[in-house]
């Protein structure tokens, strides 16, 4: 008893990085035991090449999501409106394309499409003030509501052999998109460790008094946050798009806050605030991935899909506060 | 003579490698008030925590009226009659005064209909007992009353029947004179009613002034147990830190430079018309009652209030701050009176805490050089001496006097030109007030214009170079060090002579 208390006092200094070190490795264990699980019930497909590539592309939205969902909770918020916002932002993709020929074009508007809707969200929660919670919850009806909008509720098909290109092209080996998630994940990292402002969104949802008087403008970083977070979500509906070339208001990104935020919490975002990293979230990604495609070749019925998944946010924010009681003492 | 009312008998406590209490003997008399003393550290939290049932001490035993008992939790201890009132307040803002005092022991009307008449007299019973009538009704909510006002509703909860040893840990530490005096009213009053009282503080003047007996602890022992007369200040001083303390403060002269913060008719929402300048290498105080708008001078000149009318100029130049990132940008620093809610993210490390404001100084182009970061963070770290395993520790494992230095090493990194502190020794003990102390003068001596706002007088009277008294929003009179005495300032602060606890209204 003595001996332990002894040792956790010593390696105090360390402790931080040993506690995000210990729930990575609790995660990986969780996706080695998936992996083998789905392996042993569909040998045949599971681990083939084709399958794996399946698993890399289906993440590939939800990893996008999951990141700058991160970044929105270690600030001390929380965005619930991204997959509308990824929704949203296909259809004025196909939309602009339509009318101007243009794929470039198209692009470029989905993706101002998600900037901006992200501001509203951070304008409306800074201004307002409006909870971070209840804000997004109304865009999240209000984005769906205008993407239906655009075309009485229809999707829009997409022609163009750009966007064909970019949802099937590869580059040694690997598709496009998983090249884009990589890349986005490098980028990431390097701006919540390495960068002044990503450090400061850590204090920010530390304690955002205390960041408001270290002088750090906690308005323009909420308001610029939210926006990311748009940005992001139209950066996924980009990859949707490319993928069943087309608009779709609703079909393939109903639901993705869901898992986009379980993904962050499973990773270790304390809801709180000021804690979370996107190693952990893209962990929590790849088992949602795993879990996924595994239910899926297993045949289980989407109804209970929807239920394991709902039960496995739970469970992450359970482990969380439980962690939480734990290291409070 | 009866046994003691409460006693504990060769008590020891050991978390890890840390012996927290070491065979400690106290008894607490019915009807005496017994003082507790000694640093962070020295074992008056870990001896309350074992009072209150929430730890066990590993060897010896507690007795109440001289009978062993097991207080295996917190409802054991206040069944036995103990009450501990600590120093934060557990206030429930949505709830009225009347349910905070009673809650959990609200009675019903019919088993179900909460009895708010029965509620309402006994609340104003007591709230006529403290005196407090004309500031606090029972039906009001207790969002945004101020901390002495909510430490009043705990120790009137803790007073509830059956109490028969109150400890009170720094009571007065969120507390004015004034509002210390009209608790202290109330602890003579719980003595003659035959309560044992226990008195944390590290007011060692208060101690004299109301205490009957005084325990003096040290590293988990009890150093000293006396009647109060055979004490005086710099015997206890002595007793606690095992070693004679030289006057904590040095007054010298020095020379004063430019005006480097200046406001004119300033008003905000809470404070009315405030004109005053410091300069370079100048100490100017802030006294007055809590309450009385120092805190809100501050959040004005830091921009955390908008300013309604008036002007401040920072360097000479014009400063319309408006988010207290523009006073950081200014050259303004400030060190907010709670430091766990305003100045300290406790989770993280030093490190982070210490380079918060000084992002420019350990990044290039927004990516951070941890190599400069740390060289600059421990530079500062070891100037000031904070106690720290190392610049990797999490802020909230230290103790106050740490946490407040490394505020204070915060912003000696920013290097700012006027510094206001907001009662900058609260919650810490003698040893490390005297070091905080020591700083401010040296940071003064620097040429660094400060603005101290203190509720305790011997630190105001002793480092300012001058006073200035507020009272209801405004400054009521100026003082300069020669002249300011505790009568002097207590004659402005209460300059129309009423008595009052400032209601504050967020």
């Amino acid at each position: 008893m003595t001996d332990t208390v002894t040792a956790t006092r010593e390696r105090a200094p360390a402790s931080l990085f040993g506690r995000i070190g210990a729930q990575n490795i609790s995660l990986l264990i969780a996706l080695v035991v998936l992996l083998a699980i789905f392996g042993a019930l569909r040998p045949d497909v599971f681990f083939t090449p084709r399958n794996l590539i399946n698993i890399g592309l289906a993440v590939t939205i939800l990893g996008i999501l999951a990141m700058a969902q991160t970044v929105v909770i270690v600030s001390g918020g929380l965005d619930i409106s991204v997959g509308s916002i990824v929704g949203l932002s296909t259809m004025v993709l196909a939309v602009v394309a339509q009318e101007t020929g243009s794929i470039p074009a198209g692009i470029l508007a989905g993706l101002l499409a998600g900037l901006v809707a992200g501001a509203v969200n951070g304008l409306i929660i800074v201004y307002g003030p409006v909870n971070a919670v209840i804000a997004t919850l109304g865009t999240m009806s209000a984005f769906r509501g205008l993407a239906y909008l655009m075309n009485n509720g229809n999707s829009i098909p997409i022609t163009g052999d750009s966007l064909r290109a970019l949802g099937i092209g590869t580059l040694f080996g690997l598709p496009f998109a998983i090249w884009l998630l990589i890349a986005a994940m490098a980028a990431f990292i390097v701006f919540t460790r390495e960068t002044v402002v990503g450090r400061n969104i850590y204090a920010l949802g530390g304690n955002p008094t205390v960041a408001r008087l270290a002088g750090i403008p906690i308005r323009r970083y909420q308001i610029s946050i939210y926006a990311m977070s748009g940005f992001a979500a139209a950066v996924a509906g980009l990859v949707l798009a490319s993928r069943t070339m087309s608009g779709q208001p609703a079909s393939g990104s109903q639901g993705l806050e869901l898992e986009a935020i379980t993904a962050a919490i499973l990773g270790g975002c304390a809801l709180q605030g000021g804690k979370g990293t996107i190693v952990g979230a893209m962990l929590g990604v790849l088992i949602i991935g795993v879990l996924n495609n595994g239910m899926i070749l297993t045949s289980v019925p989407t109804f209970y899909q929807l239920l394991a998944k709902g039960a496995l946010l739970i469970l992450a924010v359970i482990v969380q506060e439980r962690q939480r009681a734990r290291s409070g003492e | 003579m009866t046994a003691p009312v409460v006693s504990v008998e060769n008590v020891s406590k050991r978390f890890g490698a840390v012996q927290a209490l070491r065979d400690v003997s106290i008894a607490f008399n019915a009807g005496e008030i017994t003082a507790l003393i000694g640093e962070n550290g020295a074992g008056k939290s870990t001896l309350m925590r074992v009072l209150e049932g929430e730890h066990r001490p590993d060897t010896g035993r507690v007795l109440v009226d001289g009978h062993p008992v097991q207080l295996t939790s917190p409802r054991a201890a206040h069944g036995s009659g103990i009450r501990v009132i600590h120093q934060e307040p557990e206030i429930i803002p949505e709830l009225t005064v009347a349910e905070n005092i009673f809650i959990g022991d609200i009675r019903a009307r019919g088993g179900i209909f909460l009895d708010r008449a029965d509620l309402e007299r006994r609340s104003l019973e007591l709230l006529g007992t403290f005196g407090v009538v004309d500031v606090l009704s029972p039906g009001q909510r207790c969002h945004g009353l101020s901390p002495a006002l909510r430490q009043l509703i705990e120790i009137m909860r803790a007073l509830r029947p059956g109490a028969r040893l109150l400890a009170f840990d720094e009571p007065t530490s969120s507390l004015t004179e004034d509002e210390a005096q009209r608790l202290f009213r109330v602890i003579r009053r719980l003595k003659a009613d035959g309560v044992a009282v226990i008195y944390i503080s590290h007011r060692l003047r208060e101690i004299i002034e109301l205490a009957d007996r005084c325990v003096v602890m040290r590293d988990g022992s009890r150093v000293a147990d006396e009647p109060i007369a055979a004490l005086d200040e710099q015997r206890m001083v002595r007793l606690m830190v095992g070693r004679p303390v030289s006057d904590l403060f040095n007054r010298r002269e020095r020379a004063l430079g430019p005006v480097r913060l200046a406001l004119e008719d300033v008003t905000t929402r809470r404070v009315e018309g405030i004109s005053f300048e410091v300069r370079a290498g100048e100490i100017v105080g802030l006294g007055g009652l809590v309450g009385a708008g120092r805190t809100e001078v501050a959040r004005a000149i830091v921009g955390l209030d908008p300013l309604l009318s008036g002007k401040m100029t920072v360097g000479g130049q014009p400063y319309k701050p408006r988010e207290p990132a523009d006073a950081v940008a200014a050259g303004i620093g400030l060190v907010p009176e709670d430091r766990k809610q305003e100045a300290l993210l406790l989770m993280q490390a030093v490190r982070d805490n210490v380079s918060l404001v000084v992002p420019d100084k350990v990044s290039r182009y927004g990516f951070f050089s941890r190599r400069r970061e740390r060289a600059l963070v421990a530079r500062h770290v070891a100037e000031l001496r904070v106690k720290t395993p190392s610049i990797e520790q999490a802020v909230g494992k230290l103790s106050g006097g740490n946490q407040q230095k490394v505020v204070f090493a915060r912003w000696q990194a920013r290097g700012p030109a006027v510094l206001i502190l907001d009662e900058p020794t609260r919650g810490i003990d003698v040893g490390a007030k005297a070091e905080i102390y020591r700083l401010i003068e040296s940071l003064a001596d620097q040429g660094l214009a400060i603005l101290l706002i203190s509720s305790e007088m011997p630190e105001l009277l002793g480092l300012a170079d001058r006073v200035l008294v507020m009272q209801s929003g405004r400054i009521s009179g100026e003082l300069p060090w020669q002249e300011a005495s505790e009568e002097a300032v207590l004659a402005l602060a209460m300059r129309s002579g009423k008595e009052t606890i400032e209601r504050k209204v967020s």
